[in-house]
């Protein structure tokens, strides 16, 4: 049975571009295979949900339509159930946007709010039987949970933003290391597969116009741009929009997510340093810093988490050709210095300064200027960074406008809306992806702010809308990549304060994604620094030495955070394909006396 | 060798390959094959299909889904001699809304597929009509064909 087992295995591929994450996937599988194959059997694949895209549709559009028939429809079945590892290839895929389709869609958006009310079709329809605000990723994934249980469904997606769904990770990751000139026109990235595929989950036609959505036959999915929803009356099921619209609906998805957070200091410090600032979110800031990127010579981010250091290592990496400059100040003391445990930070803010990020922790910004044509910071220490941009990459604020008129609880602790283990607020009322404060069973309540939760959650709200009364169950996970030495993937809690495990594999040179990445000489950048690679050389030599290596090398490994000595996160740091067994220990919930027994289980001393 | 040493609440442990050659003595619990709330492949225990299996993709939620579901669930539930031959009409109605949707269908194979293509290489659109005896040999589970043409548009 198709138990689409690597949920992650899909989704982390989606971000996933660099040929060296290439190499260790495709590497990788065998050891998933060995090894994952029967200790998890039920690990299954939420998150297959919105990343899935097209390649699975083209695969049963293949074997289904292809054969018109029944030996077809045989082989459909046989070759669905049975290859579980070509559809993880396939899922990540979607068919190929044309330029044309493109414009296609860039004339649909344009045209669409031009259009009068007056019309013969109303442009926004009365009433909605699925109703989901937000137009990202976890409103993406309900949406097509809802159709699939409800082959019918009337889905109506409202987002103020001009774009039809999309998924973030790219823009932080993938889109930076794309050659196309155009990169910021036509979207598209190469997965770690080497295929190529659109942020857009979905072309234009996948959509039908909203005008349209009552009468569809067989209804159907349609986005309405560039609105905002601002006010609910949840008595009587309906929500009114910014231009005071109003829509019905019988059931309604909040996944508002949320706006970028900023310095109080850079909002104070006045309208030329706000116009040297990007905050980081959507599609249109990706096209906004990549210009800057190019025009400017200096550009700083403040902020030392996911967002941040991806967006240090992916500007780095053009300074190296570009001759700019990029500064990387947080008040931690080493990149993802909340996430990751102190050792581990401060070895990845060394891979991250090889990335030609000019690195400075434990910096606390006071104040903000604009002096001589440039943004000075000036540091609590006394030191002063001069800049030509800012980055601001300070977190996420959920958006929850919608909470007073709708009488909705706001978590006091965690922010974003409080919901049940199901997902939902208040009759009739769900909440997915950044936005929502769920309880997890297993974990206790939670916010968490990732890709794969957008998609799990998503889905599992639209599962739930459409009466499958399930808790939320399957945890997500997240990844990250900081250049070719550090790509990691986690799953549950993962914070830097609790006690943790780490359990390393004794380095060899080949262990390292670095080496591999030059055996099959396809690198990621350019490989003008040198480095040592593995200062520990020796653990698959005859004669292990006695004593500890010359210095520690966290080249592979897995680490483990413990709550009441129960692990309650995991990070698998370059080692990959095996978040199924980190899944199956955080259901658990179990004590284990010896956390160097459970990394068995991981081989990570495999590909 | 393994070595070990703390870092305040943090503990490190390097292990080599030798270290962890023996079997793992950590005890996991066992799945429950009828946990209600674990995510299912695309057929349930009981036997029906789950349309929201991430591995339909968007067949299920796309603007065919409708058709696709009549056309799998005749064809799964089939009891017919030769599985799937009352299917027909629903496949047809399929491929037929399929084809009004050519940038999410498409209707041709890649060129640049892989040669081991295998019998399903046949043009998905040309004959629709005919019966499909050429595909009973289809099962094997080599072939790339049906799913490589996801760049075809």
């Amino acid at each position: 049975m198709l138990k689409c087992r690597s949920a992650w295995n899909k989704l982390a591929p989606l971000a996933r571009s660099s040929a060296a994450a290439c190499r260790r996937h495709a590497a990788s599988r065998t050891g998933l295979q060995q090894m994952g194959g029967r200790l998890v059997p039920a690990a299954p694949m939420s998150t297959g949900g919105a990343g899935g895209g097209g390649g699975g549709q083209n695969m049963m559009y293949f074997l289904l339509v292809g054969a018109t028939a029944i030996g077809g429809g045989v082989y459909t079945y046989q070759t669905v159930r049975g290859d579980r590892d070509r559809y993880e290839d396939r899922i990540t895929e979607i068919a190929s946007r044309t330029t044309k389709s493109l414009q296609h869609q860039d004339s649909y958006i344009q045209t669409q709010p031009s259009v009068e009310p007056a019309a013969s079709l109303p442009v926004v329809p009365g009433h909605a039987p699925y109703l989901l605000i937000g137009g990202g990723t976890a409103s993406f994934a309900a949406a097509r949970s809802i159709r699939a249980r409800d082959p019918g469904a009337k889905v109506l997606i409202v987002t103020d933003e001009p774009d039809l769904p999309y998924m973030r990770p790219p823009l932080s990751k993938e889109l930076w290391f794309s050659d196309d000139p155009a990169i910021t026109d036509t979207l598209r990235f190469k997965q770690w597969n080497g295929k190529e595929r659109s942020i857009y989950f979905q072309p234009p036609s996948f959509y039908i116009r909203p005008g349209e959505l009552a009468a569809a036959p067989n209804g159907g999915v349609a986005v309405l741009t560039g609105r905002k929803v601002v006010h609910m009356d949840v008595r009587g099921n309906k929500v009114q929009l910014d231009d005071n619209t109003e829509i019905s609906y019988d059931k309604c998805l909040i996944a508002t997510g949320g706006v970028p957070r900023n310095l109080q200091v850079i909002e104070r410090a006045g309208e030329e340093v706000m116009k040297r600032t990007t905050l980081f979110r959507k599609v249109e800031d990706f096209k906004v810093l990549d210009s800057v990127s190019r025009s400017v010579k200096s550009i700083t981010i403040v902020g030392g988490g996911f967002l941040g250091s991806e967006l240090a290592c992916a500007l780095g990496r053009r300074s190296a050709d570009s001759g700019l400059e990029v500064m990387q100040i947080f008040p931690e003391k080493g990149n993802m210095g909340k996430i990751l445990p102190e050792y581990l930070s401060n070895w990845t803010t060394e891979k991250v300064k090889k990335e030609g990020v000019k690195v400075l922790p434990e910096a606390l910004v006071k104040s903000v200027s604009f002096k001589d044509d440039q943004v000075q910071i000036q540091l609590k220490d006394g030191r002063v960074v001069t800049t030509d941009h800012l980055v601001a990459a300070v977190g996420l604020e959920p958006s929850v406008d919608l909470a007073k008129s709708a009488g909705l609880e706001v978590d006091a602790d965690f922010g974003g809306y409080r919901v049940n283990a199901e997902l939902q607020a208040r009759s009739n009322i769900w909440v997915a992806g950044d936005a929502a404060c769920f309880y997890d069973i297993r974990l206790g309540r939670r916010r968490v702010e990732h890709h794969d939760h957008a998609v799990v959650s998503g889905r599992l709200a639209g599962e739930n809308m459409t009466g499958a009364n399930k808790p939320y169950w399957h945890q997500s996970m997240f990844w990250s990549d900081l250049g070719p030495d550090v790509g990691y993937e986690a799953i549950g809690i993962v914070d830097s304060s609790l006690p943790t495990v780490g359990v390393f594999a004794k380095a060899t040179a080949k262990d390292t994604p670095r080496a591999a990445t030059e055996q099959s000489g396809t690198g990621i950048r350019s490989e003008s620094e040198t480095e040592e690679v593995a200062l520990s050389p020796v653990a698959s030599q005859a004669a292990p030495p006695a004593g500890p290596p010359q210095k520690d090398d966290y080249g592979k490994g897995v680490i483990f955070y413990l709550r009441d000595k129960v692990v309650v996160g995991i990070v698998l740091w370059n080692v990959f394909n095996r978040m199924p067994i980190a899944r199956k220990i955080i259901k658990d919930g179990e004590e284990h006396a010896d956390l160097n027994e459970v990394a068995k289980l991981f081989n990570i001393h495999e590909d | 060798m393994s070595y070990c040493r703390e870092e305040g609440k943090d503990r490190i442990i390097f292990v080599t390959k030798e270290d962890h050659e023996a079997p793992s003595n950590a005890e996991l619990i066992a799945d429950d094959p009828n946990d209600p709330y674990e995510e299912q492949g695309l057929i349930l225990p009981n036997g029906d299909i789950n349309w929201n299996c991430p591995c339909l993709g968007g067949m299920a939620s796309g603007p065919c889904g409708s058709q696709f579901k009549e056309a799998f669930s005749c064809f799964h539930y089939s009891k017919e001699e030769v599985k799937g031959s009352e299917c027909i009409d629903n496949f047809r109605g399929m491929q037929e809304c399929m084809q009004r949707y050519p940038e999410l269908y498409p209707q041709e194979e890649d060129g640049e597929s892989s040669p081991n293509q295998g019998q399903s290489g046949s043009d998905p659109t040309t004959d629709s009509n005919s019966p499909p005896s050429t595909s009973q040999s289809a099962p094997s589970s080599d072939s790339k064909a049906p799913s490589e043409g996801q760049n075809a548009s």
